[in-house]
């Protein structure tokens, strides 16, 4: 009995030459993720040790052990350690979520800072800031609640004959538009002090950061997170478009229900905790792109590339630059000035976003 | 179906019949004779006092409500983009920005250069909007202009939100102007906007004609003979003078540019030479209603016309978005 050519079992050159690209796609991959980790680490030591006075680290290690530290006992362990916990776990999910939905609607734009669905979690804050004169944990779960709902509304109107993408874009920017005139609304009725501190948290900050802020949060983080984590082989596959990922065996209904559940929940509870931090979900994935190349999922890497834009933001607006921001407008003008970039990017090389 | 100039005609009587209400309606209710006696000009009682206010504010609403129908008409032909609208493709926060930083950094006080400086922060948003919006495969596709402008919206509200935060002196009037109304609108600021308008109006009338051979697609309309770039250039320059000068004074007004047009399409059709007239009476029409609506739905208080719109706005977004095939967007 004679095989078709096409069929022979042993490798061919070709498949060797894949191979190798496979492995040294890998190894980047790999070798992306461990930077990434060390930057965050580096970070987080970083804040820990230096702030507006020096601590030196073995204080620092003796307060994270628990030990009583006179003066580092506060510094370190009551206002630096949440903040930079609070920075670290806001930005893994806004980055995590960020590039999950902008792989599963296939467009660098449409993260969810731009499509609307962090916006029901920032309209409810302001209303409770301003109208309700609520504060702390109170304005948190409020802005959760709304931001759920809002998401699940957008998800809604987004509906018919199955959810397309393009849709649910469109709708999120029409439902976005709406809520920012809330938004705005409210801010204009606000009492000074009410205001500024509303504009705080719209802008997205880590300030006075509590371990009550941090607890929700490193709750959701796993129990959403890692089911998202756990469809990233799949949400690569769908890339290929539905059919294609239905071919191979992808499950596209229920892929897609349990990224827009879980990223939609990161991105609630993540905008409860620290504000809207502007332009994190949006950059973190295309970054993480162009440093793991092409072939592997960007999911993990892009929740580290969050967590280090946020905590990074966060030092930079505290310490180097001539008056303190909160963390969000540092983001955010990193953001425009990544917006700039793409322009030039896309002109040189009249390439796709 | 009534011939197009009926339209037309009922589309100026509706801009008059809002005008009457817009001046008779208020959170103060007013007798005749009041009206009257205010309508002459005299401020004896708090009633006519109140007459004398409603009527630039009037003025200021029909003209900037045109202004913006007009520019989302010329902004959806130029573009053809059905979602086009001078808030969702930004400039409106291009101008609300500029505005925003010339009376943060260099004291800019309400003078023409006010709404120079917000014109110029209109065109410059639109280009980079257009820029962004339509590199890569497909060129600017509605989805994309409409990503595109909402995510340079976002990142000059954060750049705004940078300016006016610690700065309490002036955060307060920056929120009240962003919001988007007509309440506090004078005479001055009628007359320091009129000249851009009418620039605005003027270029929107050249522009009509040569729209509908833009309609047929660049390679034809080059085939009977338009310029298609100079007809581009000059029709979103038009589009964004009306849209900026308008921001200057009443803030960014959203969705009035983008529902209208739709409406007026469905009335007389796709000529633009009927279309682009019948939007500016759409525009001024839907603003001074919406402002009688927003101080009439909240007595005594009053509701901002920049937020009756978007209630207005997004269900009309919302419906277009649905009905259209996913395909074309």
């Amino acid at each position: 009995m004679t095989r078709a050519p096409g069929l022979a079992p042993e490798p061919s050159p070709g498949s060797a030459l894949v191979r190798d690209l496979r492995r040294r796609a890998s190894r980047r991959w790999l070798a992306t993720l461990l930077a990434l980790a060390s930057i965050v680490l580096a970070a987080f030591a970083l804040t820990l040790v230096l702030g507006q006075s020096y601590t030196p680290p073995v204080q620092v290690l003796a307060v994270l052990r628990g030990e009583d530290v006179p003066g580092a006992s506060f510094t370190v362990g009551r206002l630096r350690l949440p903040r930079a916990t609070l920075a670290i776990l806001a930005g893994l999910c806004f980055g995590l979520a960020g590039a999950a939905f902008q792989t599963l609607l296939r467009n660098p734009l449409a993260s969810p800072d731009i499509i609307g669905i962090s916006y029901g979690a920032s309209a409810a804050a302001s209303v409770a800031i301003v109208f309700f004169g609520l504060s702390g944990a109170a304005v948190t779960a409020f802005a959760v609640a709304a931001g759920l709902g809002v998401s699940t509304l957008i998800y809604l109107l987004a509906y018919k004959d199955g959810a397309a993408g393009t849709r649910l874009i469109l709708m999120g920017i029409g439902i976005a538009a709406l809520l920012q005139s809330v938004i705005t609304y409210t801010l204009s009725r606000a009492s000074e002090w009410s205001l500024q501190d509303a504009l705080r948290w719209l802008a997205g900050s880590v300030n006075a950061a509590s371990w009550g802020q941090v607890l929700p949060l490193l709750i959701v983080l796993p129990l959403l997170g890692l089911p998202l984590l756990a469809t990233s082989r799949d949400l690569e596959t769908l890339r290929l478009g539905d059919d294609a990922a239905q071919a191979t065996g992808v499950r596209v209904g229920l892929v897609r229900l349990v990224v827009l559940l879980t990223a939609t929940g990161l991105i609630c509870f993540a905008t409860a905790a620290a504000g809207p931090i502007s332009f994190v979900a949006f950059l973190a994935g295309p970054i993480t792109a162009r440093l793991t190349g092409s072939g592997r999922s960007l999911l993990l890497p892009a929740a580290l590339t969050g967590a280090a834009l946020v905590i990074l933001a966060d030092y930079a607006g505290q310490f180097l630059l001539p008056s303190r921001y909160p963390v969000g407008i540092v983001t955010g003008a990193f953001g425009a000035v990544y917006l700039l970039y793409l322009i030039g990017r896309v002109n040189r090389r009249g390439a796709a976003l | 179906m009534p011939p197009k100039p009926f339209w037309l005609a009922l589309g100026f009587a509706g801009v008059l019949a809002c005008c009457g209400l817009s001046i008779v309606i208020g959170v103060r209710v007013v007798s005749g004779a009041d009206l009257l006696a205010g309508l002459s000009g005299s401020v004896e009682n708090i009633s006519q006092a109140a007459i004398a206010k409603r009527i630039p504010r009037t003025i200021m609403a029909a003209l900037g409500g045109a202004a913006l129908g007009l520019s989302g008409a010329v902004m959806q032909a130029i573009t053809r983009n059905p979602l086009a609208d001078p808030g969702i493709l930004g400039v409106n926060a291009g101008a609300a920005f500029a505005v925003t930083l010339g009376i943060a950094w260099f004291g800019m006080a309400l003078s023409v250069t006010y709404v120079a400086v917000a014109i110029l922060g209109a065109a410059l948003a639109a280009a980079f909007v257009y820029v962004v919006g339509s590199a890569g495969p497909g060129g600017a596709t509605p989805l994309k202009l409409a990503l595109a402008g909402t995510a340079t919206s976002v990142a000059l509200a954060s750049l705004m939100n940078a300016v006016i935060l610690g700065r309490n002196d002036i955060a307060n009037s920056v929120q009240y102007w962003m919001v988007g109304g007509v309440g506090g609108v004078t005479m001055d600021r009628v007359g320091l906007v009129a000249p851009f308008l009418a620039l605005g109006f003027v270029l929107g009338a050249w522009t009509a004609p040569r729209l509908n051979s833009l309609a047929l697609g660049d390679e034809l309309a080059a085939g009977v003979g338009e310029n298609v770039a100079l007809t581009r250039a000059v029709s979103a320059l038009g589009a964004v003078i009306l849209a900026g000068a308008t921001t200057a004074i009443c803030g960014p007004i959203g969705f009035v540019g983008l529902a209208v047009p739709h409406m007026c399409r469905l009335i007389i059709g796709v000529d633009h030479r009927w279309l682009l007239p019948l939007s500016a009476f759409g525009g001024a029409i839907l603003l001074l209603a919406a402002d009688v609506l927003g101080r009439v739905l909240v007595r005594p208080a009053e509701l901002e016309v920049g937020i009756v719109t978007a209630l207005v706005g997004v269900p009309i977004f919302i419906i277009i978005v649905r009905r259209q095939r996913v395909r074309d967007l």
